[in-house]
């Protein structure tokens, strides 16, 4: 994987160079910008502002998905009730909502964090829903069997038998939360990430676009990995349940 | 003994001749009906003597495992009831302990905690319940294995797991649903002297469910034959075959032959139909 990036941030070097095109810049000028660009109190404050509506709006979903998840998975008329409002939204495009959000909230962190959440909890909720619906029978009948308490039921038997299904969730939610924080700060455009990616773009300032670019994407990546890593600890025993 | 087609035996009809007072556990006309109106138990009646291992045997699907959740407290029954030491059952209780058929371990945990997760549910101290559940470990002969996980054993393994779990919990009556079918022919066989053996020295009252005739005759004090489409109870018998030789005479033995000859004519009355 490392050569494979190697190779292709060469390919880059070279296209950057031939100069076919002036919004690819060098590679290397596009790394310098990133040295300059990462300190600077600019993208410290946009960094900041993103991150904090990224983590709460997911901590958010993380409590809403999950918590509506596993009641729709464990009282089905809940479910029902449910699960046609959750797959409408899982698949509605809610970049269409952002600005009757705007409008609502304002221009600040309110908006940028409903955006997050809107993005990222329908996929959760119904990955949860799912595992929860996958637990052998047999585990609840034989924590029942051995007078397990409701709190005991839930805490040691169905959330651990569904955690490979909502690790899943968490990733592709944690993926959305990524896209719906940008998309919302774009849509804005008068603050953290969207706005310096506007003012980068309009300017014309593209080692620095592409920088910015660079280490937004290697943070979404980094991020849905580190729950992948934990999905892969737990996927040994997701055939064998 | 009460007659072949004897339908639905009366309670009085029950040939209940264990070491004396009262059974552990009295079936009272037991009905049960699914939704959508399948009847599923027809005024099922028996008892199960104290002491004694009681096999529930008959057709797939005529309603085994149904009853067997019932006395255990995990489903319920339409009418009729189940009585253990006199009280009527209304839920799972400490007093019963349930091996699974298809084991139900928790994956993600070890063979310690499995097996002392039915003492960890009714909040016994880790120290405690890991000392206990290491004595059953050793018990069921998986000294070795307290670190392993449930994907990394046999399914024979796994059940002793499982049985270990339910031991553990130091209940008076131990359910036993199918606890073999998943387990390949000849461990089940070391399985059953196994469980013989083991049951020896536990004293319990044990319901053990199955399709095997020869595993009811071989494990069995009474045997319950259950038919089919609304199951009822066809006969109560008391194969009680001399066990204390080696066990490749008891298979051997006429009387046990005998025995399953019985009983196969029984179902297959039934099964003809």
């Amino acid at each position: 994987m490392a050569l494979a990036l190697l190779v292709w941030c060469l390919v880059w070097e070279i296209v950057g160079r031939s100069g076919w095109n002036d919004l690819i810049p060098p590679f290397t000028a596009v790394l310098s910008a990133m040295v300059e660009l990462v300190p600077s109190s600019a993208f410290v404050e946009a960094a900041s502002i993103t991150l904090q509506a990224f983590l709460i709006g997911m901590a958010l979903s993380l409590v809403v998905g999950i918590g509506a998840g596993i009641l729709m998975g464990r009282i089905p008329a809940f479910g029902q009730l449910m699960g046609m409002w959750v797959n409408i939204f899982e698949s509605a495009p809610l970049t269409a909502i952002v600005p009757a959000l705007m409008a609502l909230l304002g221009f600040g962190l309110p908006t940028m964090i409903v955006t997050v959440f809107l993005f990222s909890v329908w996929v959760i909720a119904l990955d949860t829903q799912v595992g929860v619906e996958r637990v052998n029978p047999s585990l609840v009948e034989m924590g029942q069997s051995f007078g397990a308490s409701k709190r005991d039921l839930y805490a040691k038997i169905l959330f651990f038998a569904a955690l490979p299904e909502l690790l899943a969730g968490i990733r592709l939610g944690v993926i959305r939360g990524m896209k719906g924080v940008v998309i919302g700060q774009l849509l804005i455009a008068v603050v953290g990430m969207g706005y310096l990616f506007e003012l980068y773009s309009r300017s014309f300032l593209m080692p620095e676009f592409w920088a910015l670019l660079c280490v937004v994407f290697a943070f979404a990546f980094l991020a849905s990995e580190v729950v992948a890593h934990f999905e892969r600890k737990v996927s040994f025993y997701a055939s064998t349940r | 003994m009460t007659s072949p087609h004897t339908r639905s035996p009366q309670p009085g009809q029950v040939p209940t001749e264990p070491g004396g007072g009262e059974p552990a556990v009295r079936v009272v006309d037991l009905c049960k009906e699914f939704p959508g109106g399948v009847l599923a138990l027809e005024g099922l009646t028996f008892d199960l003597p104290r002491g004694e291992l009681t096999s529930i045997i008959g057709p797939s699907g005529c309603g085994k495992t149904t009853t067997l959740k019932i006395i255990a407290g995990l489903a319920e029954a339409t009418s009729g009831e189940v009585l253990v030491d006199g009280s009527p059952v209304h839920g799972p209780g400490p007093d019963r302990a349930f091996v699974f058929q298809d084991f139900a371990l928790l994956p993600w945990a070890n063979v310690l905690r499995n097996a002392a997760f039915g003492l960890e549910l009714r909040g016994v101290p880790k120290k405690e319940r890991e000392a206990i559940a290491r004595e059953y470990i050793a018990r069921v002969n998986l000294t070795g294995f307290e670190k392993s996980y449930p994907h990394q054993l046999s399914g024979g393994m796994r059940q002793r797991v499982g049985l270990a779990r339910a031991l553990a919990v130091d209940a008076d009556i131990l359910l036993m649903d199918e606890p073999f079918a998943s387990v390949d022919e000849q461990i089940r066989r070391k399985f059953q002297e196994d469980l013989l053996y083991l049951l020896a020295e536990e004293n319990k009252t044990v319901v053990f469910v199955t399709h095997s005739i020869e595993e009811a005759v071989y494990v069995s004090d009474q045997v319950v034959i259950l038919t089919r489409g609304p199951a009822h109870v066809s006969k109560v018998v008391r194969p009680g075959i001399d066990r204390s030789g080696d066990s490749q005479d008891i298979r051997r033995n006429p009387e046990y032959l005998d025995w399953v000859e019985r009983i196969w004519d029984e179902l297959r009355d039934y099964l003809e139909k």
